[in-house]
């Protein structure tokens, strides 16, 4: 199975990748590629198997088979830290915030910063020093937080998702996966997280982008990859596409569209 | 975009800026006063029984004596307070108390019942037994996908039958040195603060400051927070799991230790309730049972209205009986405010 371009280039890419969960196959040898400083669309018919690809990817979920390469090497991803050590972030769906923390630990949960010295090395952690660099983060990102010691669950859901968004923003150096970033969105939030997408972009960050929404996904992303039934089945560029075309490769009603 | 980010938010999510803001800053000065609300109430409690009766209630031997019986109950609830806000139970407290007790005792008369050796090797198997049953727990807990309530009652009954076993099912006695006993058992720092207490209270200043300001701390609410979230933080859920409940374990296995130097022998009848005693006073203090959040102050201030309710009543002739009462009404009140808050959260 060959897809224009991917053989040579790209930063990110699984092949032929297996998952079955028990009798289900949620992938059945699925490739996947993502290029330097592009924003790269994964869309799907439910169940196709996007979710459990972007989470093997991520660290989260150990692939059955198949290959991943990064930066022109194969190797495997056995867990969330590793995926963090190479560059690689996530925005889940369903945004895996920790909602009685407040905002400053949830960007460095898990990367705690100790204090200095001897405090440090018995496990002190140092909330100022954290919450300061929230504060910067956030601000750089343009989110604007009226009160930044409240715990998450006490934020809008607009609010959460800039959370969650910020924390993939401030960690990756790579690629930020990010599943679903606009489904709890309204229309005008939807649009401010699109347009930050293309400024990963610009800075030379590599996007994954997941969705249903394929107007988002045709006004952003450079390449869109079909996934259908556990595998790619096409690979197609929005500016020479139709979303009849998409539409047609995430059913299966045409095939030919996948060229 | 940073200065228009935040107006246009609101506008978008809520039809009226001004009815949103309010109730979300009276919700979150709310939940931070968790504990003061319930330091009130013992406040109060303490007023009554003061103006009710002051002579006898506020002396100092009496004052000495309420602290001296919490203080074994707030060393295990400091443990559960932890287990508890990572959405946890330890329902094995009790248990483990006895058979750390048994064992314990069983080293020391081995070795003589004398002497600072003796001491020390009494206290070290004492906690290597608490702590073995807290690693048992968290093995289970965190390995396997028995929830704890299941593992902790298992526990309770093995960890009570093995000391019933170990110590033939009567008290073993003669086996706490007298040094023990004068110095920890009933003595006090200055003829004034009981060592009791000062255990209890080193054990509570201790439990806040690591929940409070390490990180092992702040995983602790992480996981009780969004355990899932958490591994894919790259916490190491399950390892921190077992941690936390060899906590408790270990703080059982102390509380048994301390009790023994008080009454010079073991107490294996006097512990069935301690595991809910543990468990209400951690509730009572404002920590939730869905995990997440909770203070260990808010545990000690648990501890002491139940001890103080108890007390207080004796001292005022009412029957005793009430306090049960009364405990178990203010245990619904403190989980009834919790619930409320999650779903006013919810509603957000």
């Amino acid at each position: 199975m060959t897809s224009p371009g991917v053989m040579n280039g790209h930063l990110l890419a699984a092949k032929g990748i297996v998952k079955s969960y028990g009798h289900v196959r949620a992938l059945q040898g699925a490739d996947f590629d993502v290029f330097p400083g592009e924003v790269a669309a994964l869309v799907g018919d439910n169940g196709a198997g996007k979710s459990t690809l972007i989470k093997i990817l991520s660290g989260t979920v150990r692939p059955d088979g198949g290959e991943i390469w990064f930066d022109g090497r194969t190797l495997t991803i056995q867990s969330p830290v590793e995926a963090r050590h190479l560059g690689l972030e996530t925005v889940y769906q369903d945004l895996a915030l920790a909602a009685d923390l407040d905002p400053a630990a949830n960007l460095f949960l898990g990367r705690e910063i100790r204090q200095p010295g001897l405090r440090g090395r018995l496990g002190f952690i140092d909330k100022k020093a954290m919450r300061e660099k929230a504060e910067d983060a956030f601000a750089t990102l343009g989110i604007g937080l009226q009160d930044i010691d409240v715990e998450v669950a006490m934020l809008s859901g607009g609010q959460r998702q800039a959370v969650a968004v910020s924390r993939a923003v401030t960690w990756a150096s790579r690629v930020i996966f990010m599943d679903e970033p606009t489904a709890a969105l309204g229309v005008v939030q939807a649009h401010r997280v699109l347009e930050l997408i293309r400024r990963l972009r610009g800075s030379g960050m590599s996007v994954v982008l997941i969705s249903h929404n394929l107007p988002q996904v045709f006004e952003v992303a450079d390449r869109i990859q079909v996934l259908r039934l556990g595998r790619r089945v096409a690979t197609l560029r929005p500016n020479q596409t139709t979303m009849e075309q998409v539409v047609g490769a995430m059913t299966g009603a045409d095939l030919e569209a996948a060229s | 975009m940073a200065r228009e980010k935040a107006p246009a938010e609101t506008a978008e999510l809520t039809p009226s800026p001004e009815e949103a803001e309010l109730p979300r800053t009276a919700l979150a000065g709310l939940t931070a006063a968790t504990s003061t609300w319930i330091f009130l109430v013992l406040v109060v409690i303490i007023a009554v029984f003061s103006a009710l009766d002051f002579d006898s209630f506020a002396s100092v031997f009496n004052l000495r004596n309420i602290t001296i019986d919490a203080s074994s109950l707030l060393i295990i609830a400091v443990g559960m307070t932890f287990v508890i806000i990572t959405s946890g139970i330890d329902l094995s407290v009790g248990s483990v108390l006895v058979f750390s007790q048994v064992v314990a005792s069983l080293v020391m008369r081995e070795m003589g019942a004398e002497g600072m050796d003796v001491i020390l090797a009494g206290l070290a198997s004492g906690l290597l037994a608490g702590g073995a049953w807290g690693l048992f727990n968290g093995l289970l807990i965190a390995k396997t996908r028995i929830p704890a309530l299941i593992v902790t009652l298992g526990t309770l009954g093995m960890a009570q039958g093995a000391a019933l076993l170990l110590s033939g099912g009567i008290n073993v006695r003669g086996a706490v040195p007298p040094e023990l006993v004068r110095t920890v058992g009933l003595g006090r720092l200055f003829g004034q603060i009981p060592y009791l207490v000062l255990i209890a209270a080193g054990v509570t200043i201790v439990g806040g400051v690591i929940l409070h300001l390490t990180q092992f701390g702040r995983y602790t609410y992480a996981i009780g927070s969004n355990a899932e979230a958490s591994r894919r933080a790259g916490i190491n859920v399950p390892r921190h799991l077992i941690k936390v409940y060899v906590l408790s374990g270990l703080l059982a296995g102390l509380a048994g230790f301390v009790l023994l130097a008080r009454f010079t022998t073991t107490t294996i009848e006097g512990h069935g309730t301690a595991n809910l005693q543990a468990i209400a006073a951690v509730v009572i203090g404002g920590t939730s049972l869905f995990g997440g959040r909770g203070a260990i102050f808010g545990t000690v201030v648990g501890v002491f209205i139940p001890a103080i309710l108890r007390n207080g009543f004796i001292i005022l002739g009412i029957r005793p009986f009430w306090q049960q009462v009364a405990v178990g009404a203010v245990l619904i009140l403190a989980v009834y405010f919790d619930q409320v808050k999650r779903r006013a959260r919810e509603r957000q």
